[in-house]
Order: structure tokens, then C-alpha cells, then sequence
């Protein structure tokens, strides 16, 4: 059974952002996706300084079976990108909610995340998949 | 929807806790708990166990059954040894690729065929079609599983010692465990290895036996794939169709000499007309394989650019080979940009990703010839 972690918000795509102390969110994506996916070989995230929208296109994360496109729970400036996956994407697979996060955001208004899913909420869209 | 079909080794992928997929029109493993990555690796060090039995399995006997099937096969089967196999296409009229298929001479009279699971009705029709006078058996009760990898041969030694005397492309009957088999020294992933097939009533009982030696793990059509793409070798539907020439599809070297041009038993086969002239004259595309700079997987349907930007072809096969560790791909581009070390642009994502045309295999193959 994939791991859900209480204390975040996620997409239905399987993102998950986690608002941190300093007011930026990390994005990342689900244990319940990098299983679905199978092993991640190449991460393409967006760059320093750009902008990201709420619900749109922010990179893609190519595992050896098939390409996904990752989409940004939250609009904001792209403050930070994990770069370490440049060499080990398979940190994707190990660590999905801690080391293999992809950005860090810098939010217009953070309580877009609201309308994300709670982890119980989240639960429910796993079982059902 | 018509419900999906399933082989004999279905409820132990289910154990194996497999994740199930629809592949030409049966529901087949795509990968085990393991992982594609980690199941191709074990199959290139160790022994991967393949699920095989999707293809279709069909005997066909006659008296001169070889020179019938030459007609509709570009190969010389009458110069087969008995026991002896052949990778060979099946060509339509106009010399495109109807499938393709490993052709097995059991006796003079009798010649055993493999071909795909997704073409199986369609070849079997057509064979048929032409073959009036010869007999047909559809092995539907016999699955196929394939034994892949490093140390498969030191295993079967352990199952079925006469079988490790066979070079590539040769088979024999033998048993294992008291179980009838027929078993080849072959495969797809470019390992030495054998495949064996087995009554389906058994089947289940074999692959347990098999994977109940710890250097074997169930392998699953993803790593089959990737296998398989490593060792430079086509997916028909994929890499090959009904309008491309065996010659376009850089597989001369399946067809035998003797039906060439100049050869004893030259063309007379469905199709030869085009074939021997792509041979005498050449082809305006080539199938070849290609090296990616980077990470970026590319995939099936991405375009191939010249340094100007125009579009030159299009890549049908590609992903990302675990043993060499990078994107390995092959597709179609025009001759005059097929020779090795051609620098080419293959677009991802509307960008451009340097690709360079390699010599396949990507890996160097194993396979035993004594």
C-alpha cells in the first residue's frame, strides 16, 4: 500500500505541495505515482525564476515505461528546483515526499491549496485507481 | 469490450503480484514487483522467466511443405537441418512485412512456427490460404515460456542437460521434471537462452519449478521491451508493418542468399519483385538504430530532424535501456543519412534532443553457437 502522508495537500494527477515554514510550498509527486510509474529516469522541471499556474503543465517526469506530465498545484514563481534528480532521478522512486521533490513555488495566494485534496480525500482517489 | 484472454500462467502473475496489462487482446504482466529497470538487469546477469505464451504455436505438415512455405517465406528451408530454426518475415504481395516469425524444421515433413500474438489469426489465415493441400495444427494447448539471461545455460543444465548441447536456432524434445517439452536455444532480449514450450496443463508447474531456483525472477513485457530494443531487434507493428520492405527494415540478413538475386532458388516468394529490387537498386529509407545525448527518453512517434530542421523520418521504437544506462531509440531515416555516426536532432516535447545513428545491437549479444 502507497504511503500517504497526512500533513500535505495533493491533486487528483498525483502532485503534492507542502506549505513550509519560510511560506514557499514544495512540489513533488505521490509515492502512489512513482509506484505507478515504475522506475523514473529523467525529470524535467521548470526553471528558476519562471512562472507557474494552478492546474497547468510545470514538467515532466519519464520513467522507462512512458512519459507524464506534472501539473502545479498552486500559481507562483519557481523558487528553487530540485537538482540533485538531474543525476539521480531514481530518488523519485526512494524518497518521493522528502529527497525527490521537484520545486519550490513562491505563492500568489497560498489558499489556492485549499481546493487541493486532503490525504483522506487523496486515499480515496488511490483506491480507486 | 470483448473480455480479455488469458494464459495458462494468469493466476500465478496475479501471485507474483504482477501488474496486469492489455496486450493483443490477452491480459499479460508488464512488470513484477520488482520493476522494469531491475528486471532487465537480473535478465542480462542472471535468468529472466517470460511469459511467452500469448504467441501463436502452430505445426504444419506436408509432404514438401518446405518448398510451399518458400513461396510465402524469403528463406531457404529446405537447407534447414531438422531441428534446426530461423528468424524469417512473412511478405505480402507487395513485399511488405505481413509478421514475423521463428520457422522450426522438425522433419522434412514437418515445419513448427512461432509468430505474434497480435498477428496470430491473420498469419494462420493467410498460411492457410495458401497451404490448401498441407495440415494444419494450432498448438492452443501448449504455452511457451522463455528462459533468458547470463546463466540460463549453467540452469538448464540442471533441467535438461541435452538442451545446453544446442547452438542458437536449434532445438530439440527433451522433458523436465518428467514434463514433455519442446525447447529451443533462442529468445528476443539478445541473451543467450532457451524457449520452451510446454503443454498448458503443465505450464504453471514448469515456471514454479523455474522460479523456484533463486538466480531466476518473473520478467514482464517491460523489460521484454526494453530487452529487446537494447539488443537492436524489431517489434512488428512497431518497427516494421505491412508497407515496409524487409530491406527498409535493415533485415537482409534474413533473407536467405539462395533467394536472391543470382542465388538457386532466387525470388518466387510473395512480394519478391519488390524485395529483390530494394536489394539490387536500394531503399530511400533505412531502419537504424540511435544513440541520445542526454536523458530524455525518445520515444515511439518522435520526429527526426536534419541540421537545417527539416523533418527526415521518425523514430519507432525508443526508451530507456537500463544496461547501457541512457535512451536508446531506432526508427527511419532516408539512406543517405543512415550510416553510423550520422548526427541527427530527434524533438521531444518541442525540444530538440542531438541524436547520433549507432550500429546495433546496443549491447553486445550472448547468444551460444558453439
Amino acid at each position: 500500500m502507497s504511503e500517504v502522508r497526512n500533513e500535505i495537500k495533493y491533486l487528483s494527477s498525483h502532485e503534492w505541495a507542502r506549505v513550509e515554514a519560510d511560506g514557499t510550498v514544495t512540489v513533488g509527486i505521490s509515492d502512489h505515482a512513482q509506484d505507478s510509474l515504475g522506475d523514473v529516469v529523467y525529470v524535467e522541471v521548470p526553471e528558476v525564476g519562471s512562472q507557474v499556474n494552478a492546474g497547468e503543465e510545470a514538467g515532466v517526469v519519464e520513467s522507462v515505461k512512458a512519459a507524464s506530465d506534472i501539473f502545479s498545484p498552486l500559481t507562483g514563481e519557481v523558487v528553487a528546483v530540485n537538482e540533485a534528480l538531474e543525476d539521480e532521478p531514481e530518488t523519485v522512486n526512494s524518497s518521493p515526499y522528502d529527497d525527490g521533490w521537484f520545486f519550490k513555488v513562491k505563492p500568489a495566494d497560498v489558499s489556492e491549496l485549499d481546493a487541493a485534496l486532503d490525504a483522506d480525500a487523496y486515499r480515496e482517489v488511490c483506491e480507486d485507481a | 469490450m470483448t473480455e480479455e484472454l488469458k494464459t495458462p500462467l494468469y493466476d500465478l502473475h496475479v501471485e507474483l503480484g504482477a501488474k496486469m496489462v492489455p496486450f493483443a487482446g490477452y491480459s499479460m504482466p508488464v512488470q513484477y514487483p520488482l520493476g522494469i529497470k531491475g528486471e532487465h538487469l537480473h535478465c542480462r546477469d542472471q535468468v529472466g522467466l517470460f511469459d511467452v505464451s500469448h504467441m501463436g504455436q502452430l505445426i504444419i505438415r506436408g509432404a514438401n511443405v518446405a518448398s510451399a512455405l518458400e513461396k510465402l517465406i524469403p528463406v531457404d528451408l529446405e537447407a534447414l537441418k531438422p531441428n534446426q530454426q530461423t528468424y524469417a518475415v512473412l511478405t505480402n504481395e507487395s513485399g511488405g512485412i505481413l509478421d514475423d516469425l521463428i520457422i522450426c524444421k522438425w522433419d522434412e515433413e514437418t515445419f513448427f512456427l512461432v509468430v505474434n500474438a497480435a498477428c496470430k489469426e491473420q498469419d494462420i489465415a493467410h498460411l492457410q490460404s495458401h497451404l490448401k493441400d498441407f495440415e494444419f495444427e494450432i498448438l492452443e494447448d501448449q504455452a511457451l515460456l522463455a528462459m533468458q539471461g547470463l546463466k540460463a545455460a549453467a540452469l538448464m543444465q540442471e533441467l535438461a542437460p541435452q538442451a545446453c548441447e544446442l547452438t542458437f536456432m536449434n532445438g530439440c524434445h527433451s522433458e523436465i521434471d518428467g514434463m514433455p517439452v519442446y525447447i529451443t536455444r533462442s529468445g528476443y532480449t539478445g541473451e543467450d537462452g532457451f524457449e520452451i514450450s510446454v503443454a498448458n496443463a503443465q505450464a504453471e508447474k514448469l515456471a514454479r519449478l523455474l522460479l523456484s531456483y533463486k538466480q531466476v525472477e518473473a520478467i514482464g513485457l517491460g523489460a521484454r521491451d526494453s530487452l529487446r530494443l537494447e539488443a537492436g531487434l524489431c517489434l512488428y507493428g512497431h518497427d516494421m508493418n505491412t508497407e515496409t520492405s524487409p530491406i527498409e527494415a535493415s533485415l537482409i540478413w534474413s533473407i536467405s542468399k539462395t533467394r536472391r538475386a543470382g542465388g538457386e532458388k532466387e525470388a518466387g516468394f510473395l512480394g519478391s519483385a519488390r524485395v529483390l529490387n530494394d536489394i539490387a537498386e536500394g531503399v530511400s529509407r533505412k531502419r537504424v538504430g540511435f544513440l541520445v545525448e542526454g536523458r530524455v527518453p525518445v520515444r515511439e512517434g518522435a520526429g527526426i530532424f536534419d541540421a537545417d530542421g527539416n523533418q527526415v523520418g521518425e523514430v519507432t521504437s525508443g526508451g530507456f535501456g537500463p544496461s547501457i544506462n541512457a535512451p536508446v531509440a531506432m526508427g527511419y531515416v532516408p539512406a543517405s543519412l543512415a550510416k553510423a555516426d550520422t548526427k541527427l536532432i530527434a524533438r521531444v516535447r518541442n525540444k530538440d534532443i542531438p541524436i547520433t545513428v549507432a550500429k546495433t545491437p546496443f549491447v553486445p549479444q550472448r547468444y551460444f553457437r558453439g
